[in-house]
């Protein structure tokens, strides 16, 4: 078994600028991530999955497939043990499909062969007899169309009552008088498209059998025990029989939030007892895992003549796609920020997501509120035109601050310094615009561009977003961390919080050298059966938690040590944030003091050249400012400022799973573009440190902001250029045409 | 089949079945995991490898194509625990997040500098436009570069 090199302290203190643990060994291309994995013995695992959206399944016959050289074992939904169904939320999805297929690429069965094209041409031999069915595919037509899930698994669980079918969930939050009227009023109708997270290491682990009926998991993940949750009853096992420990994560951004190939590889290991190990292929990986949700959004602003918000009235639509995964949370996301970062009087906010035969969708960075971001921002930008006001000084006027109530009636009691931020990004300068002719490569298109920029235009926009840290609406969201102080005078951290390249391995260490003040600090390798629950590694929250649960522990293992001098110490520590309560179902209004913990938020000026010619654009410049409460290492926070940015222009310029009749028509980098080198301009970021009172360290998470203003901010640029309205993202050549 | 090749310097042998890719021999035969399976369609360069000195991905190339010839993958940049000053230089700029496109730019990178010393920012930019990254943005990639050919 190769297992991840040891994690070594050679890092500073909280605040420090430090090079990452894992960087010397993933430079020597020495670190070891989930589709590395060997073990003696091993077999590879293949994944048969549906060729339909939406179909019955007649018969399957695996006699063929498992008659196939090489081939051990060929498994179907009979060969579940357990509990047939899982899921992240609520258990609505087949572990392998029973008698219905229900998304494209939908897992069927699963073959372990000695080659991984011995399990691929054995899955081929499957022979799976379909009868097509016609596919919810308009999510807009979801909830008059054949109910997909007539069990209504999302039911029962303190969500606003709605009967109709193939609805997920659906929240309506009443905010004062929602009818209010303002001096002028501005309406439109926005678009997103799917986007995907598209990390770069494919969903990859290695299942090993115990001997004793259990198993070993070892898997790219974003939060162990949620994993071992759902893989344990499926399997039929104890808790204890199921180990998950976590292989090295090449990204994650929400797409690592649901199972892959746990209980696939688990199944198959115990089957054959042999290790095996599963790794997608990147078309398995478009089709395999959940999207960020597509989104239709209604919005009606209305103002004051001055430009003060009276009354914010918006209806939104998510496509939750064939499982509810995390949808029913991502619905109420994008309703709580829906209105942006600002304060009005009155809203009306109405969300509802839906089941349809689309790809499946659940959690990518920013959950729900990069949707609401783009229709809102743009909606801010319209009424400032419409008043001849300064679309930054209209954001100004109407910028939220502590004090301040939400539309979910939730007061603001801790940081949250908008109008600091909104300065800072507008006090960013750009470069003067560049001289023409000059090199393609500078030009909106780059080399393909063969004009001399005779149809460039440049144009600048604004946008600032808003989201949430941590799990809200009274989830019990905890992190335990484990600090064993030994006799050599070293101390060795568990904490189960996963690593998926964001660096929350050095917030461990350098909170534990902060506290400890020693240098000779090892972080663990993560795994369930040493400590309990680090949560998800995703909302944002991963610093601040593990940040709290580290310094509880430490902490606690010093007062130990003084009562114990000399012997070795073992303390293990849970850290919990200020506790939220569920809204109301039938007003969306709190039924506590809050219903999140904390916010945070960027702004962000954008530049850009648009050839209105060809309609090809070229991002010059992105001036970002971020309230990042305290930055724990200001070169990490800067890194996902500048790859939060990324992503968030990838949605707004050329990211979209396309779909026809929900099936997937672009799973491969050749035709589900991302940015490259050549997309990406300079990013400058200015780093707002406003403590958060109820934080560890004053921290607030980083990860997300960037990535939920990016998409606004790109597209106010685009428009600023085009005099175009773009009301959807991705904006196509054919949207910017003159 | 059975393929000798060249990699970091040392001959390698290896049973390969007639469709298996350079990478997937070096990752589950030769011992040499380092090379990354992102896409294994030539489309994110996360398994640049040098092939007799040209910079190839090596899921586009046969491992049978390879017998015969010298693979530099990024296990053979560094000198035991010193690091080449590519590698270096992603390091100290926070060029690396997950790291999982990491392996093939060092080797693009050492590609570039090689061929180019001192190259401009567009330059770079166009160099190591067939590598993807997904966590960095890219800037503090730009940075490293610069790092790099300075040093």
């Amino acid at each position: 078994m190769t297992q991840t090199a040891p994690r070594t302290l050679q890092l500073g203190k909280i605040g420090e600028l430090v090079p990452r643990i894992d960087a010397p060994p993933k430079v020597k291309g020495e670190f070891v991530y989930a589709s590395d994995l060997i073990a003696p013995g091993m077999l590879w695992g293949h994944t048969l999955r549906s060729p339909h959206a939406h179909a019955e399944i007649l018969s399957i016959d695996t006699s063929a497939a498992v008659a196939m050289p090489g081939v051990h074992a060929v498994l179907t939904h009979d060969d579940v043990p357990g509990q047939k169904t899982y899921g992240l939320e609520f258990p609505d999805q087949p572990v392998l499909a029973i008698d219905r297929v229900l998304f494209y690429g939908e897992p069927v069965a699963i073959v372990a062969a000695e080659h991984p094209e011995q399990a691929r041409r054995a899955a081929e031999r499957i022979v799976v007899e379909y009868e097509p069915l016609p596919p919810v595919a308009d999510m807009e037509r979801a909830t008059e169309l054949p109910d997909l899930h007539p069990e209504k698994p999302t039911r029962g669980h303190g969500y606003r009552e709605d009967d109709r079918p193939n609805v997920v969930r659906h929240l309506v939050i009443r905010h004062g008088d929602v009818e209010a009227d303002g001096d002028v009023s501005v309406e439109g109708v926005y678009d997103i498209g799917i986007q995907d997270q598209a990390f770069l290491g494919p969903e990859a682990g290695l299942a090993v059998p115990d001997g004793e009926g259990g198993v070993d998991i070892y898997v790219a993940t974003q939060w162990l025990h949620v994993d071992r949750a759902q893989v344990a009853p499926c399997l039929d096992l104890p808790l204890e029989q199921v180990r998950i420990h976590l292989a090295g994560v090449g990204g994650a951004f929400g797409g690592r939030e649901d199972l892959s190939m746990q209980v696939h590889g688990a199944l198959l290991a115990l089957h054959t007892n042999r290790p095996v190990k599963i790794v997608y292929n990147r078309e398995e990986s478009f089709t395999g895992h959940v999207h960020r949700h597509p989104a239709r959004i209604w919005c009606e602003h209305r103002a004051t003549r001055d430009g003060k918000l009276v009354n914010v009235r918006m209806r939104i639509l998510l496509d939750g796609g064939a499982y509810a995964s995390s949808s029913t949370a991502v619905t109420s996301n994008a309703a709580c920020f829906a209105v942006g970062p600002y304060e009005t009087p009155n809203a009306l906010i109405d969300s509802t997501s839906v089941y349809s035969n689309n790809p499946p969708c659940g959690a990518m960075r920013g959950f729900g509120a990069v949707q609401t971001a783009f229709a809102a921002e743009a909606q801010m930008d319209k009424l400032a035109a419409s008043l001849d006001i300064d679309p930054i000084e209209l954001r100004l006027l109407n910028a939220l601050k502590p004090g301040d109530v939400l539309p979910t009636g939730q007061v603001i009691t801790g940081s949250l310094p908008i109008a600091e931020t909104i300065r800072a990004a507008a006090a960013l300068e750009p470069p003067a615009a560049e001289a023409l002719p000059r090199d393609p490569l500078r030009l909106p298109g780059g080399a393909g561009n063969t004009t001399n920029g005779e149809g460039v235009k440049r144009g600048v926009g604004f946008a600032v977003g808003f989201k949430n840290i941590a799990y809200s609406e009274g989830f019990d969201d905890y992190c335990a961390a484990r600090v064993q102080l030994l006799q050599d005078g070293s101390a060795e951290i568990h904490c189960a919080a996963a690593e998926v390249g964001q660096g929350v391995t050095g917030v461990i260490l350098q909170v534990a050298r902060t506290e400890l003040g020693i240098q000779d600090v090892r972080l663990a390798p993560g795994q369930t059966s040493t400590v309990d629950s680090a949560g998800s590694a995703s909302a944002s929250r991963m610093t601040w938690m593990a940040a709290g649960a580290v310094r509880d522990a430490c902490r606690a293992a010093l007062e130990e040590q003084q009562r114990r001098p000399g012997e070795e110490i073992d303390v293990e520590r849970i850290y919990r944030h200020p506790r939220t309560t569920p809204l109301d179902p039938e007003t969306g209004q709190i039924t506590g003091e809050r219903a999140h913990v904390a916010f945070a938020a960027c702004a962000m000026k954008v530049v850009a050249e648009v050839d209105v010619d060809l309609g090809l654009t070229r991002i010059v410049w992105i001036g970002a400012a971020q309230d990042v409460g305290k930055a724990i290492n200001p070169q990490q926070v800067e890194g996902q400022i500048e790859g939060g940015t990324a992503q968030g222009l990838g949605l707004a310029l050329m990211e979209e799973i396309q779909t026809r009749d929900g099936l997937i028509t672009n799973a491969s980098f050749t035709d589900y573009l991302i940015p490259t080198t050549l997309d990406m301009p300079p990013v400058e970021s200015v780093l707002i440190e406003d403590p958060e009172p109820d934080a560890p360290y004053g921290v607030k998470g980083v990860g997300e902001p960037p990535t939920v203003v990016s998409t606004a901010a790109v597209a106010a640029a685009l428009r600023a250029a085009t005099g175009r309205e773009l009301t959807r993202v991705p904006i196509k050549p054919d949207d910017i045409c003159l | 089949m059975r393929i000798a090749l060249t990699i970091n310097g040392e001959e390698h042998h290896a049973d390969c079945w007639e469709g298996e890719s350079l990478l997937f021999a070096l990752r589950e035969k030769l011992g040499f995991p380092g090379s990354k399976n992102a896409c294994e369609q030539g489309e994110c360069g996360s398994c640049s490898v040098l092939l007799d000195g040209t910079l190839v991905c090596a899921c586009l190339v046969l491992a049978a194509q390879a017998d015969g010839h010298e693979v530099t993958t990024v296990e053979g940049l560094a000198d035991g625990d010193r690091l080449h000053v590519v590698q270096q230089a992603f390091v100290d700029a926070g060029a690396v997040q997950c790291g999982f496109c990491t392996p093939g730019l060092a080797v693009a990178t050492v590609d570039l500098l090689q061929r180019n010393a001192t190259p401009s920012d567009d330059e770079i930019r166009e160099a190591l436009s067939g590598n993807l990254c997904r966590c960095t943005g890219y800037a503090k990639i730009f940075d490293a570069v610069r790092l790099a050919a300075h040093s």
